[in-house]
Order: C-alpha cells, then structure tokens, then sequence
C-alpha cells in the first residue's frame, strides 16, 4: 500500500498555507510532518482525510480496498478528542466502533490496552486531558484502519503513555498500516521526515 | 445500519441525560402555554378558538429552542469530522440524527399537548386533533430547521440566525397544521384537506432536508 500526494496547494481563507507539497508513505512507515506553527500541518492531515478540499494536486491510496474512498479507510485524530462528556468511557468507545464500522475489535480489551480497564463506566466528563487522549487511542485500536492521520498524538500522555502509544504504532506498522504524524516532539519511531515551509 | 442504529441511540441517550436539553423543550412549551391565558384573558371561548395556534405557535418555538445544538455540539469535540469521514453516507447520518432529535425533543412535545389542552378550554376532539397535526407536522419542523442548523454549523452563537432562517420555512408547516386542527373543531373546511398538505410538507423535508444539510455540511467545514 503506498499513500502519496502530488502538487498539492491549500489556500484556506484566501491565503496560500502550503503549494506544490508532494508526500510519500507506504506501508509499515511513518512519516512525520514537522515544521513551525502555522506551517500548515493540520492542514495537510485534515486534507488527506477529505475534510479539507486541496486547491490544486491530489492524493491518492494505492494498494487499498477499491470500493472505498481514502477517507474511509483512515483514521484521524485530531485536536479535539470527538468524546461526549455525559456517556461512558465504555458507551462513547462503542458507539465509535459501531459507527464507524468495518473490522471491529472487542472495546473492553481495547480500553484495558491503552490503560483505561478501570474507569469503563466513568463518564468522560471526569477524565483528565490525558485519559480522554488515551481514550481518543483505543478507537484506532477498536477499528481497524489502514491508514493512520495522527495530529501531535502524543501531547497531554504521561512518558507511560507514550511509550504505550510507540508500542500500538509499531504493531499497526507491523500489520502494513501507514502512519502520517503531526508532531513536535519527537514520537520515539523512527520515521521519515516532511519539513513544512514557513507561513508564507 | 449498524451505525445509524448506533447514531441515533447516542443522540437520545446524551439528549435524555443531564444537560441534554431534550425536556427543556417541553418545559419551554409548557410556559409559554401557561403564560398565554395570562395574557388573553378568561374568555374561555377565545381561548378555544386561539388554542390549536397557540399550541403550534408554542411547538415550533421549542423545537427550535433545541435544534442549534444538532450539529453544533458535535462540531465543536470533533465528533462532526469523525461523523463526514465514516462509511455510512452524510445524508443517511444527518437523517438518523435528525430522527433522533424528534424522537428526544418532538415526541414529548405531542404527548405534553393533552394536558395543555386543558388549560386552553380545548375540550377532547380539539385535543386531539391538535396533537395529531403534530405529530404529523413536527418532523417537518425537524428536518426543515436541520438545513438551518448546518448552515449555522460554523458560527459560534449561531442559534439567532437558525431562528431567522428556519422560522420562514416552517410558515406552510404553521399555516396547514393549525388550519387542519380548526377545521377539525369548527369546520367549514374538511379536515383532510389541508391534513393531507401537512403530511405532503412532512415527506417533502424528510427528502429534502437530510440531502441539503449533507451538502452544507460538506461545503462549510474547514
């Protein structure tokens, strides 16, 4: 499976973030997307998950499922944690596997794999930044997804935490998964670089 | 279906629960039919023939009280995002959503209309003509004011301009389900006729609604 963008541009609010960006990853890599704030790197990962709309290139998945789009077979997570405060660890896990469907795993074995086994029925309300963030981890575990659209993973985790969260990218690696890193610290794996250019 | 099943469990679920606004609608409607007999006076027979308006009007009021938060909420912790990439196509997803809401916030709004009834001097055929035409009427409400509230999606307090878009769409929901209900009460015109028009206007929205919020939705993330 290859994952790679051609001449891509992003204007967003009638000023050019990035242009002419190619990008390459395929399977079992790890490319990190690094630069200084306001480089446009939430924007090239919103805009490989389809939520953004390029102004020019494209980005296409090779080697993947045909019938479905590269949206579809990605998992983004994003700044925002997409957690409801007033359901369960264990309801707001389930609900995402069920929503988001295709191969599924068990949400208890996931939960107790990123460390939350003992707060399933806590509402999220409750968790700190990092619990929710671990939380936010299990849904990549809940379902299976090729390709991986990580946005400064690893902030709020604890050194545990991140060493947890290095070991469950090697697995997805080992299973021939692609992972694309928004990131300023260092994420512990070794990856390809993708320097982003200053706002221009 | 799965996930649409799923869908709508979460959205009733997190509307039955605390803060989730579901029976501050009902509240909502409550009030302003108390306040209303404040108001008119104890003419018991103008208030039976201001009832059946007086129940819509306070009906579209409180659907609306609630519709702002439809995709707002989801917007703002990312959910929204996670909702356009999933496999399940955006118009079958803002359908579930939109069932949703009107199961949470429109059904307890037409089992509240016999007791306010009451206090309106609508004696039982009245009753319930008006909570029929609500029933049928409601979901247009819902799936009108869902267009509105992806249009407001982005916009931080955008519950004033949702009020200002949807409020001139639900005008023929408004005209025909209070013309339905008087004509049940006091005639001359059959009730079937503009009944029939409701029900036209409620299938219209579940087929219109869902494709045009998709469709915003999908234009005015960033």
């Amino acid at each position: 499976m290859r994952l790679s963008g051609r001449q891509i541009d992003c204007i967003r609010g009638g000023r050019g973030v990035f242009s002419g960006l190619d990008f390459e990853a395929s399977s079992g890599e790890v490319l990190a997307v690094v630069g200084p704030n306001g480089s446009g790197k939430t924007s090239l990962l919103r805009l490989i998950a389809g939520l953004l709309v390029p102004a020019g290139g494209s980005v296409v998945l090779e080697g993947g499922e045909a019938e479905l789009t590269l949206p579809e077979q990605s998992h983004y997570l994003g700044h925002r944690d997409a957690l409801k405060p007033a359901l369960s660890v264990h309801e707001n896990l389930s609900f995402w596997r069920d929503f988001l469907g295709g191969k599924v795993g068990d949400v208890s074995q996931c939960l107790t794999a990123v460390g939350l086994g003992h707060a399933t029925h806590l509402p999220a309300a409750y968790l700190s930044a990092g619990q929710r963030r671990r939380l936010s981890v299990a849904r990549l575990l809940v379902v299976r997804r090729p390709v991986w659209l990580l946005d400064e993973p690893t902030s709020a985790l604890d050194t545990a935490g991140q060493d947890l969260f290095v070991g469950i990218m090697r697995d997805h690696l080992a299973g021939g998964g692609i992972i694309i890193a928004a990131t300023h610290a260092p994420l512990g794996i070794g990856a390809r670089e993708l320097r982003m250019g200053g706002g221009k | 279906m799965t996930a649409l099943a799923a869908l709508i469990r979460r959205d009733i679920k997190i509307a039955l629960r605390v803060g989730g606004g579901a029976l501050i609608g009902v509240l909502f409607f409550l009030t302003v039919t108390v306040l209303m007999p404040f108001a008119i006076g104890p003419d018991m027979a103008l208030l039976t023939r201001l009832g059946p308006a007086i129940l819509w009007l306070g009906a579209l009021l409180a659907s609306l009280l609630t519709l702002d938060r439809l995709f707002t909420a989801d917007h703002e912790d990312g959910s929204l995002d996670l909702i356009v990439m999933g496999r399940t196509p955006l118009e079958l997803a803002c359908a579930a959503k939109a069932l949703a809401h009107w199961l949470a916030a429109g059904v307890p709004l037409i089992v509240a209309t016999p007791v306010l009834g009451l206090l309106l001097n609508l004696d039982g055929t009245a009753t319930s003509a008006v909570a029929l035409t609500l029933l049928v009427g409601t979901p247009a409400l819902t799936f009108t004011g869902m267009i509105g509230a992806s249009l407001a999606v982005t916009l931080h307090r955008g519950g004033l301009l949702l009020a200002v878009l949807v409020l001139p769409l639900s005008i023929p929901v408004l005209i025909f389900g209070v013309a339905a209900s008087q004509a049940a009460i006091s005639g001359p015109l059959s009730f079937g006729t503009p009944f029939s028009i409701l029900c036209a206007l409620s299938l219209v929205s579940l087929v219109v609604g869902p494709f045009a919020a998709a469709a915003s939705l999908r234009h005015g993330l960033d």
